[in-house]
Order: C-alpha cells, then structure tokens, then sequence
C-alpha cells in the first residue's frame, strides 16, 4: 500500500493545502473531476494527471509520491486503458485512464493534506441533515474513519499471509493467501469492535 | 471504587469459563494471574461489560453492567493485549482525540488533554505519525494513552505486555504502577505484580488463591508445575518444568 492514503504532517510553508478547510478541499475535487469528465478531452485528460502530480509540492510532498501513487495504479489503469482499446479506440483508451490518474492523484492530495479528524468533522457535518431519517451522523462519520484506518490493516495481514505463503515453501497457489488474509480481517473487525465498545466509541 | 462479582459464571459455545465467581475488588492494584484458558481475561472484559455474564451479576460501584454499560465503560478504561487492534485512528494524537468526541469538552481543552497525555507517555514526538506504524512498545502507550485521555477512575488491562520485549514490558509495568487509577492487571509476566496489593490465582473458571503477590506466584508456580524462578520473565535459576508433583500442564 505506497498510495498515498494517509495524512502527511506539513513539513514547510509551501505545504499551502494543509491550511486550506477540509471542505473546500473536497468542493475542489469535486469540481475538478466533474470538469475533467465534461470535457472528455482526450489532449486534457493526461495533462490534468502531468498537472495534479505537479501540484504535490503544494502539500510537502515530491512529484516521486506522485509517481508512486501512479505506479501502484498501473495495473488497473493498464486494465483499464486496455479494455477501452479493445471496446473503443486508443483516444477513448488514453481519456479515460488520464482521468482516472488525474482524479486519484488529486483526490492523494487530499487526503495527504487533510487530518482524517477534519474529515470526520465535516462528514458528520454533511451528514446532520439525515439524522431526520433516523441516520447518526457521527456513525457515519466514524464508518468513513474506520474505512481509512482499515487500509494498512489490510495491508498487514495481506503482508503477513504472504510471509507465511512463502515461509511454508508453497508456490504456484497464490489463491491460498486469500483465505488467511479473510479471517485476518475478520478477526480484526471483531477486534476493533470490541476495542470500539470498551472504549465507548459506538 | 468497588467491583463486585456475585456469582457470575459465563461459557463460550458450551465450554465453561467462569464458574460461580464471587468476588469484591476495591484494592489499588489488583493482579489476575493464570494459565492460558483460566478465565482470567473473560473475568477482566465482564468488569465494564464487554462481557455479560450467563448467570450472577457484576456491579461496579452500584452499577449493574447489564444495565449501566454506557456509564460504567466511562469509569471502567479497557487496554488489550494487542494495541493494534485498539487503534481507531490513522495517527496517534488523532487516535487519543477520538475518546473525547463525546465528552462535552470544548475544543480548547480536548486539545490540552491531548497533548499532556501525549507528554506524559512519551508520545508528544510522535502527534502525527501513523499510529499503525510505531514500534510494539509505542503502541501499546498509545493504548494506555488512548484510554487515559478520558480518565477513568479504574483501567483493566488484558495482558498488555504479553506482546512485548522485556525492556518495553518493563516501561509498560513502570507506567501502570505510576497511575493514580486504581488498575486491575490480568498478566503473564509475574514480575509486572510485584508490590501489588493483591494478586488473585485462577485456574479453570475459578479463582483458586487470592492474596499477597509473592505468596500467589508460588500458588500460581506449583499449579503450573514449575520454578518461580523460570516463570519469571528475566528467567531466573529455574531448571523449567517440573516432571513430578503437580504435573505439567502446557
């Protein structure tokens, strides 16, 4: 998991988004990927992406983080590109995977500029007005937090049964990670369930 | 404040785990000792009911966790054995602030609350860093830290150094002995009860001595069928399991 998921403290004044409310952060996005989509500019698409990653020092962070994000996109982007090729042609193939890098890469600096507690504020917020419906805005602002902080969760034990795959001389049979890397995961649901309970976040 | 059990027996899917436990704890420290399977984490989880028990009652000064469980988790903290599985938030001043959400207290003073609980755990460095990855030992401070920030007036803790070096086992112990809560500690490492003002043995869904510390880790030691000496943690002069007598129980 080297997407950039997570908040990274600012580091120098040129970290400008950092200062910047959560809320006008995600407007932004949101505008930025509505207009990236309205255009559908084949030439647009890819220069948004060369864009966004330039707009990374914005947040203290190099164009390297950028690259990374990009890399651990790739294959799904490939895929992606691929099969617009093969459906459409290699304009529709460049479009679409350009948007896509564009919109994750700007929606990394969100998050890397952004305190998960911020977010939590502003989801629960947003989410006020369905408290009429019989919604608890602050449970789902704690369900948005808790889909964060399960991100290295699944990296962990997606780590550990992959330590364990190879520990135990097994080849040839990656599919018997997965069911290790599930009961893992169920195991810290419940977990962080019970720590939730006994900490009186429920 | 006074936790007490009256005959409380609880099993998982048919297998006994307490058998009619009747106690009453109101020491300063208190220590639960025993093997694996004993019972000794089922009894620390039914003290704020995160664990209700099939039959009997547990009350906590007054309060009935079947009842009162909202209000008895705010003066009953909780610390796992595994502080991974505690962290709520991605970094550690965000994961200590999250306990406070609920409290009532202006933003101003969760913040200070925050920061003196950092500082005080040797965590003010780390404010920001992914909880997720700070060493063993930071973590389970984390863990304390987490349940600190609210001040509870008891905190138990479920083997919280079972995962941790002895150094960081050894800061762990230090931390909980400087607390002025009054701490209930299920352990493994006997040495983490010493100097407490009461250390309970269980075995099998029962508690079998309850008294001073030395005198229950000689309990504890015959029970098992080994030296004190090689059941502390730095290891001692024993010479590991006894073959006759008690008999080894792995």
């Amino acid at each position: 998991m080297t997407m950039a998921a997570l908040y990274v403290p600012a580091r120098s004044r040129r970290a400008v988004l950092h200062r910047l409310p959560a809320g006008a952060k995600l407007l932004a996005l949101l505008v930025a990927v509505c207009a990236l989509v309205a255009a559908a500019d084949t030439a647009v698409a890819p220069a948004s992406a060369a864009a966004a990653a330039l707009l990374h020092p914005l947040c203290g962070l190099g164009v390297r983080t950028a690259l990374r994000t990009l890399r651990a996109l790739a294959p799904f982007l490939a895929a992606i590109a691929l099969f617009q090729w093969l459906a459409g042609d290699w304009q529709a193939a460049a479009r679409v995977s350009g948007q896509l890098a564009a919109a994750a890469l700007l929606a990394a600096l969100v998050t890397a500029s952004t305190r998960v507690s911020e977010m939590l504020d502003l989801f629960e917020r947003l989410a006020r007005p369905l408290a009429r419906f019989g919604a608890n805005p602050r449970r789902v602002a704690l369900v948005l937090a808790l889909t964060i902080r399960c991100i290295p969760l699944v990296a962990s034990a997606w780590r550990a049964s992959r330590e364990a795959y190879i520990a135990r001389g097994l080849r040839g049979r990656p599919d018997a990670m997965v069911v290790p890397v599930i009961v893992g995961m169920l195991r810290s649901a419940d977990a962080l369930g019970e720590a939730l309970t006994a900490r009186g976040i429920d | 404040m006074t936790l007490r059990l009256e005959r409380v027996s609880h099993a998982y899917d048919g297998r006994p785990v307490l058998r009619d436990v009747d106690l009453e704890l109101s020491e300063h420290r208190i220590g639960l000792i025993g093997a694996n399977g004993s019972g000794k984490s089922t009894l620390a989880r039914t003290l704020n009911g995160l664990v209700l028990p099939d039959s009997g009652r547990v009350l906590v000064d007054g309060l009935d966790t079947r009842r009162h469980a909202r209000e008895i988790r705010r003066r009953v903290g909780f610390v796992f054995s595994d502080a991974s599985a505690q962290i709520v938030m991605p970094t550690v001043a965000e994961d200590v602030a999250i306990g406070l959400r609920r409290s009532g207290l202006g933003a101003a003073e969760q913040r200070a609350r925050v920061e003196a609980v950092l500082e005080r755990h040797g965590l003010a460095g780390h404010r920001d860093h992914p909880a997720h990855l700070l060493s063993g030992g930071q973590r389970q401070m984390l863990a304390l830290a987490s349940v600190l920030v609210t001040e509870p007036e008891v905190l138990v803790c479920d083997e919280p150094t079972t995962l941790l070096d002895l150094r960081n086992t050894a800061v762990v112990a230090q931390a909980l002995r400087e607390l002025p809560q009054q701490v209930v500690l299920a352990t493994h490492h006997l040495d983490t009860v010493s100097g407490f003002d009461r250390v309970l043995v269980m075995d099998d869904g029962r508690v079998v001595f309850d008294g001073a510390p030395a005198d229950a880790v000689a309990h504890y030691t015959a029970l098992m069928g080994v030296d004190a000496g090689a059941a502390r943690p730095d290891g001692g002069a024993g010479s590991g399991p006894r073959r006759s007598g008690g008999g080894y129980r792995p």
